[in-house]
């Protein structure tokens, strides 16, 4: 019987495809990969490396302590490489952080103030909610990449000609 | 000369033979045969019967899915949302300029109770269209023998926000029949700890998404597990040849979890080759509003597919308000 290796990158190991043309433009693909983006990114950088109009996908480098975050509505995030931890803080006011007119990840001026709701830990292909209603803060203790599912924000980093096949 | 008789037999090597407005379809041991009108004649077209039901049975698990299902480079539906359009030749420029497409639009309801019919009837015993060719082998030939109604009414997972939350989709496990498939073997099963202060029990939430997709007993069928207002994360598990070749009608993207799968790109309208790419894991690409693209993974692969839900995107494309590619760099 055939034994079958899954391969899943990583940081340290991933190997990029590429894009054939016939009679196109590589741009228009929009091309690149979370593993490199978080190689040249800063910690806790929000890289976008997918957008669908006002819908963006990050990549983001996890290493150390981010800041306190929130947003006004829910976002997820899946660990692609390492291990990352998530604290997760109940906002007594969440719409003096992050109003409903204010979309994507905002920061968190200072510390949370609300109860304090657990934490989670994520290892290899964990996904996890990020709350409405809820500041959060990731700590890697290594170098960890994780992706992001939320909306284009203040946060938001755009550095498609940078990242891309063009 | 009418080379395709006028009546149809009832039925062929045991498989009953249908009509659709303008449309016929027949099966025999090993192909469909798809006729409509054109001109003084009707013409005609032949699928592989295997090929036909993987197809056949994205659309009914899909509900037409967004845009254009092209079962292959010359028949195939299109999505209109309420209604639904059928068509032979229509996005095959060879056909449509000499005058051998044809069109037909359908209330949703009536088009999705027949091929529910047909998938029914054409679908054997032992054959399972959403599964990989290993998995189900040759059953989908010959002359009809049984059913697989087990198989063919499966539907696509609706998850509100998250699988596993209180009230939403369930995680999949052993104990409601989802096992780790064959090539998902060496795909760890570990859990995300999780420590909730009392009384926030509920709402700390995560699982393993990637031993979650180990456990699809599908191919190339997405399901929702995780929900940003309209933005969709439909992650799915892909082995042999997407069963159709999806005509976007809003920008679609892709996050190669695993392994690797090879587009062929196409133009929408035309079928024109445009290009190939090569996704491989950690890999991230659009597919713009103005193609069509049919994947080949050579192992069981996991793929995120990224969708826009909001209803108003493909009129923003069709008239001109957005442009059919995500980003200008």
């Amino acid at each position: 019987m055939t034994e079958f290796v899954t391969r899943f990158g990583s940081l340290k190991d991933f190997d990029k495809g590429h894009i054939e043309i016939i009679n196109d433009n590589p741009k228009y693909y929009v091309f690149s990969n979370v593993f490199e983006v978080a190689n040249g990114a800063k910690p806790y950088e929000k890289v976008a490396v997918a957008k669908n109009l006002e819908y963006v996908i990050e990549a983001i480098r996890a290493e150390g302590t981010s800041g306190w975050m929130a947003a006004s509505h829910d976002e997820f995030c899946i660990v692609m490489d390492g291990q990352v931890d998530i604290e997760f803080v109940k906002l007594d006011n969440p719409d003096a952080v992050a109003p409903a007119s204010k979309e994507g990840t905002v920061a968190v001026q200072g510390e949370p103030k609300g109860k304090r709701m657990g934490s989670i830990r994520l290892g290899h292909g964990h996904q996890a909610l990020l709350p409405k209603g809820a500041a959060y803060r990731f700590s890697s203790a290594g170098t960890s990449v994780m992706v992001q599912q939320s909306i284009l924000g203040d946060l938001t980093v755009q550095k498609w000609g940078e990242i891309c096949y063009s | 000369m009418n080379a395709i008789a006028e009546k149809i037999p009832a039925t062929v090597a045991g498989y009953k033979t249908f009509e659709l407005g303008g449309f016929t379809f027949l099966r025999d041991e090993y192909f469909v045969t798809i006729t409509w009108p054109v001109k003084d004649r009707r013409q005609s077209h032949t699928m592989s019967a295997d090929a036909f039901l993987r197809a056949l049975m994205r659309d009914v698990a899909w509900g037409f899915f967004y845009g254009v299902v092209n079962f292959d480079h010359v028949f195939g539906t299109r999505n209109l949302y309420g209604k639904v359009e059928f068509f032979g030749g229509r996005l095959n420029e060879h056909y449509h300029n000499n005058g051998l497409s044809y069109v037909e639009v359908f209330d949703t309801p009536r088009a999705m109770k027949l091929i529910k019919e047909i998938l029914a009837d054409w679908c054997n015993e032992g054959f399972d269209p959403f599964a990989a060719p290993l998995e189900t082998g040759d059953a989908a030939f010959g002359e009809k023998h049984g059913n697989n109604l087990k198989a063919i009414d499966r539907f696509r997972v609706a998850t509100r926000r998250m699988p596993g939350l209180d009230g939403d989709s369930p995680l999949r496990g052993d104990d409601n029949g989802y096992a780790i498939n064959r090539a998902f073997a060496d795909v760890a099963q570990d859990k995300p700890v999780i420590k909730a202060e009392p009384g926030f029990e509920g709402e700390l939430h995560a699982f393993n998404l990637f031993a979650y997709l180990s456990r699809s007993d599908v191919t190339w069928n997405p399901s929702v597990t995780s929900v940003c207002k309209n933005s969709l994360f439909c992650p799915t598990t892909e082995e042999y040849i997407l069963p159709i070749i999806h005509g976007n009608d809003r920008v679609e993207w892709f996050l190669q979890f695993s392994d690797e799968i090879m587009w062929n790109i196409t133009d929408k309208e035309t079928g024109r080759p445009r290009a190939r790419v090569l996704m491989k894991a950690g890999d991230v690409a659009a597919m713009p509003a103005d193609i069509a693209h049919q994947g080949f993974s050579k192992k069981r692969s996991m793929l995120l597919v990224w969708e826009n839900g909001n209803p108003g995107i493909v009129k923003m494309h069709e008239s001109g308000e957005i442009p059919p590619y995500p980003v200008t760099f």
